[in-house]
């Protein structure tokens, strides 16, 4: 399943590229507007550069079981011989490294945008390592309670963004935090902690919503 | 092997059937007939558990399928109205897949022979035509023969004679074998004879 997930992402490699895009001009945009004093830059960088990677892993989430639901593949998902959250979880790792992974890649490069320290681009980068793989797995329970609704857009946006502020305070306060010459140690433990939890429940809860919007 | 037991089944505020009840063994045939929105497709949908009944239940062995769930999804096949494969994709990719969901894991050379036993090119899913795509769905079936219990939503839509004929064929086998098989269809076909029929 993550290997047909990412052979599609290669075969469409356009909607990968779409999603580091927005993140890239989204986070370059900043800079722009507020202004180039390299103080107030390096002030913002952390929240700036965690909401974008917030929004862009968004922007791909529609699309994560919409698909396999119109093209039937999905019934043949949830009548398969392995359990529906073992597959839920593949598909959402296969996300995470389509949607997740090129943001943790990409963005110790806009952290130099906005003349962040050079130590704390390690602190940035494994936050975002963290924390990304949190908002897919999140993501999932919303994309498959929104499934087939009109205006489902929209909708996973209402559902899952107030799901996703603890992950952004903990991952932007980490970096902060180590900005300030204090240990991020706490945050990122407590992101690890989420994580965690998420990756044992979210594909559970997924496949549970799945069942019921597919009825 | 299969028993179904009062089924009713509401979608919309509309009750589409009640009071159904039937029971299939092994090597046997049924068929579902009826007009346009009738509830052939919710009836299938019913019988594999992708849609729980408004009331009555469906065993399998004697044990409700909402309990056995995996136990259950394994030994069926469904072939849904949406043909499950991915334009993206060459039909052997797609059929490949089809197969690891279902829990198989048959050689290149298998797969092979099974597209070439529906005559479907190796040309992307984009570039096949309605036909095609249905064939290259409906090749699972070549490989599906462990299964003992195959529901079909309408195998023969947008087929030709030949492609209708050999689906006739492997229906015919899985039969033989001691296989169910329950159907749905407008179209007259060669199994109809064999076929118990339930009217919705």
């Amino acid at each position: 399943m993550l290997w047909r997930d990412l052979l599609l992402a290669v075969r469409r490699r356009s909607d990968v590229a779409t999603a580091l895009l927005f993140f890239v001009i989204v986070a370059s945009l900043f800079p722009l507007g507020i202004g180039a004093e390299p103080e107030r830059l390096r002030s913002i960088a952390p929240g700036v550069i965690w909401v974008a990677a917030l929004l862009s892993s968004m922007l791909s989430l529609a699309r994560l079981f919409a698909a396999d639901y119109a093209d039937g593949t999905l019934e043949q998902m949830l009548l398969g011989a392995a359990p529906l959250g073992v597959i839920v979880a593949a598909k959402s790792l296969a996300h995470w490294l389509v949607s997740g992974l090129p943001l943790v890649l990409i963005a110790p490069l806009i952290a130099l945008q906005y003349d962040v320290a050079a130590p704390l681009y390690g602190v940035l980068a494994l936050s975002l390592l963290l924390g990304t793989p949190i908002l897919s797995l999140i993501g999932a329970i919303g994309a498959a309670l929104t499934l087939g609704l009109r205006g489902g857009g929209v909708l996973i946006s209402l559902l899952v963004l107030p799901l996703y502020v603890p992950v952004l305070i903990l991952g932007a306060g980490a970096v902060a935090m180590a900005d300030a010459g204090l240990s991020p140690e706490g945050q990122l433990l407590l992101l690890g902690a989420l994580l965690i939890v998420a990756a044992a429940f979210a594909p559970w809860a997924t496949a549970a919503a799945l069942r019921i919007s597919s009825e | 092997m299969l028993e179904a037991t009062d089924l009713e089944c509401e979608r919309g505020g509309r009750t589409l059937f009640g009071g159904l009840a039937f029971s299939l063994a092994g090597g046997e045939l049924l068929r579902v007939s009826g007009p346009n929105g009738s509830g052939k497709t919710s009836l299938l949908r019913i019988l594999c558990g992708l849609l729980t009944p408004t009331r009555g239940e469906v065993r399998w062995k004697g044990e409700p399928i909402a309990r056995l769930r995996e136990e259950f999804t394994r030994e069926l096949i469904y072939m849904g109205h949406a043909p499950a494969v991915k334009d993206d994709l060459t039909p052997a990719e797609n059929l490949e897949i089809a197969c690891r969901l279902a829990g198989l894991s048959p050689t290149s050379e298998a797969l092979q022979a099974a597209l070439a036993a529906f005559s479907v090119p190796g040309l992307p899913v984009r570039k096949l035509s309605q036909g095609q795509r249905r064939r290259s769905a409906l090749a699972r079936l070549v490989l599906s023969a462990a299964a003992p219990l195959w529901l079909l939503d309408e195998p023969f839509a947008a087929l030709d004679v030949s492609a209708a004929a050999f689906v006739d064929e492997l229906v015919r086998g899985h039969v033989g074998r001691g296989g169910a098989v329950v159907y749905t269809t407008h179209q007259a076909t060669g199994i109809d004879a064999a076929a118990r029929v339930v009217e919705l």
